[in-house]
């Protein structure tokens, strides 16, 4: 169809640490490889969404004076861990509109030694004078005495609830879920950790949030993804070549979180996850069931069981089974995070939401060296950000 | 008497110490925070409710690893306290996955924060297991 948009050039750096790298660096490094593997230039460009949420903003404009200043729109991208897919579905909406025919997405991250996420970053600092303020009249700081905050301990009750809703999640299933990961990674050289886990080891690493040991957590590092997209019409006066890699986004889907019983005390993630998911399935005209491979948010290892149900890989209430059947190992009949996932691959944030289309696309184009999924046509990828923010990508390749 | 002050203002001290939800009267959803309208229904009339002190665990965590002054390790949890979705810590049980368990019943307690520079304390609550 012309009014489809295709994934024309995409990239990745490796994840991990870059010492000698800043933001600007990583993203220019992954933009101007998608541009070569598009075969365009920034002239060419019409668009540019630029992602990136703990550096302090306008990276887009900042990555054109390094690469490129055409004078085309900037758009400065910052939606949680789904601010990559959010970049990306900018650059889509601005070609849907008819604004320009190629575009560009990048989304690039310094994490390394970033440490524990969502607590503010420093020490708790209790009042010295107890005076009620802000919306639930605290007369002190909350974190610890009201919840936790921090990004561990609150995956880690989204998992429970799961296994307080359908039974059987355990501490060594969700470890399991992690074992998998690690072991995919080791078949991908830009994994931030490529070391494959036994089970044993995985649970008796340093515990951070009761399910979630260490390894268990996603990886904090440094990296950069871009992206560049083409409408269909373009597209088709391009070079064969061009084509032929060119990946078809089927399904380009973004929701927040709709109020449900209780969002407001523990975050849900499920009801925006599903919803994404079902809107893409509809607008791709796929199953679930279709699906080659998916690379989901596995932030911690309790999230991934939880999205099993809600991209309705499996039957509701069934994720723990689904699991034990193997079907989410590479060799399984739904492969998930082939590419090591956020556990072992890394967690660059606003790189993860195009390194995850990146890595479907490299299936599709059969270009996955060790790690292809052999025949893989149609791929999904999800991320969400918590607040919350949900993006799904369905692609498939070119016929 | 020494001054005591409540940690949040949804907690009400006395006698019978209980949590209050704000809840919307066109179509009952219920919150914790101060609130400009109902995200559910978009109405803007509120009712002060009080929670049922006794409920179940839904969902916890054991942090083990948290931001530095944060004394480790605590339990994080949803409480189902009837109907109602509250967060809070549940205390006064060991902080093991021997201890807590999900659907463990418990009722809200609670205990001294701290003291500030004025003498004032400040009361918290949590939830403990029924039967402590």
């Amino acid at each position: 169809m012309s009014d489809d948009v295709w994934i024309l050039g995409i990239s990745m750096t490796k994840f991990g640490k870059h010492p000698d790298l800043d933001i600007v660096d990583l993203a220019a490094r992954a933009a101007r490889a998608a541009l070569d593997d598009a075969g365009v230039g920034m002239d060419d460009i019409g668009v540019l969404a630029a992602g990136n949420l703990m550096g302090g903003g306008r990276l887009g404009q900042n990555l054109q004076k390094q690469i490129g200043q055409t004078g085309i729109p900037v758009y400065n991208v910052t939606n949680a861990c789904a601010t990559g897919a959010t970049a990306l579905r900018t650059a889509v909406m601005a070609i849907k509109a008819g604004e320009c025919d190629i575009g560009m997405a990048v989304g690039a991250e310094k994490l390394s030694g970033a440490g524990l996420l969502g607590a503010g970053g420093g020490a708790r600092s209790d009042a010295t004078v107890f005076e009620p303020t802000g919306r639930f009249g605290a007369v002190t700081t909350l974190d610890g005495r009201v919840g936790t905050e921090t990004m561990p301990g609150v995956f880690a009750q989204i998992g429970m609830e799961y296994a307080h809703r359908y039974g059987d999640a355990t501490f060594e299933l969700f470890a399991r879920i992690s074992e998998k990961n690690h072991a995919h990674s080791t078949l991908n050289p830009l994994a931030a950790y490529t070391k494959r886990m036994s089970l044993e080891s995985i649970m008796n690493d340093v515990m951070i949030a009761y399910p979630n040991t260490r390894p268990m957590c996603s990886a904090n590092c440094d990296g950069g993804a871009a992206a560049v997209v083409v409408s269909g019409e373009r597209l088709r006066r391009m070079d064969p070549e061009q084509r032929r890699r060119a990946v078809k986004i089927s399904a380009s889907i973004l929701t927040s979180d709709p109020w449900t019983d209780g969002c407001q005390v523990l975050p849900d993630i499920n009801t925006l996850t599903r919803n994404a998911a079902e809107q893409a399935y509809r607008a791709a005209g796929v199953a679930p069931s279709d699906l080659d491979l998916v690379e989901l948010h596995d932030c911690f290892a309790t999230a991934e069981l939880v999205h099993y149900d809600n991209l309705m890989l499996c039957a509701p209430g069934e994720a723990v089974s689904f699991f034990e059947s193997g079907a989410t190992w590479r060799d399984g009949r739904t492969p998930v995070n082939v590419s090591g996932g956020l556990q072992s691959k890394g967690h660059p944030i606003a790189a993860t939401g195009i390194a995850n289309i990146w890595e479907v696309c490299h299936h599709l184009r059969g270009e996955a060296a060790d790690r292809q999924i052999e025949g893989a046509t149609v791929g999904l990828a999800h991320v969400i950000g918590l607040g919350s923010a949900c993006g799904v990508h369905i692609l498939e390749r070119a016929a | 008497m020494t001054q005591q002050v409540p940690l949040v203002d949804y907690l009400v001290l006395g006698d019978r110490p209980h949590l209050v939800a704000h809840e919307c009267v066109q179509c009952g959803a219920r919150y914790f925070d101060r609130r400009n309208a109902c995200a559910r229904c978009f109405a803007a009339d509120f009712r002060n409710v009080e929670v049922p002190g006794q409920g179940e665990v839904t969902a916890f965590t054991i942090v083990a690893f948290a931001a530095p002054g944060v004394p480790v390790p605590f339990v994080p949890a949803v409480v189902d306290c009837k109907g109602t979705a509250v967060r809070a810590n549940l205390i006064n049980v060991p902080a093991d996955p021997e201890h807590v368990r999900l659907g463990m019943p418990v009722r809200l307690a609670t205990y001294m924060v701290g003291t500030d520079d004025t003498g004032t304390e400040a009361i918290g609550f949590g939830f403990e297991p029924v039967g402590v």
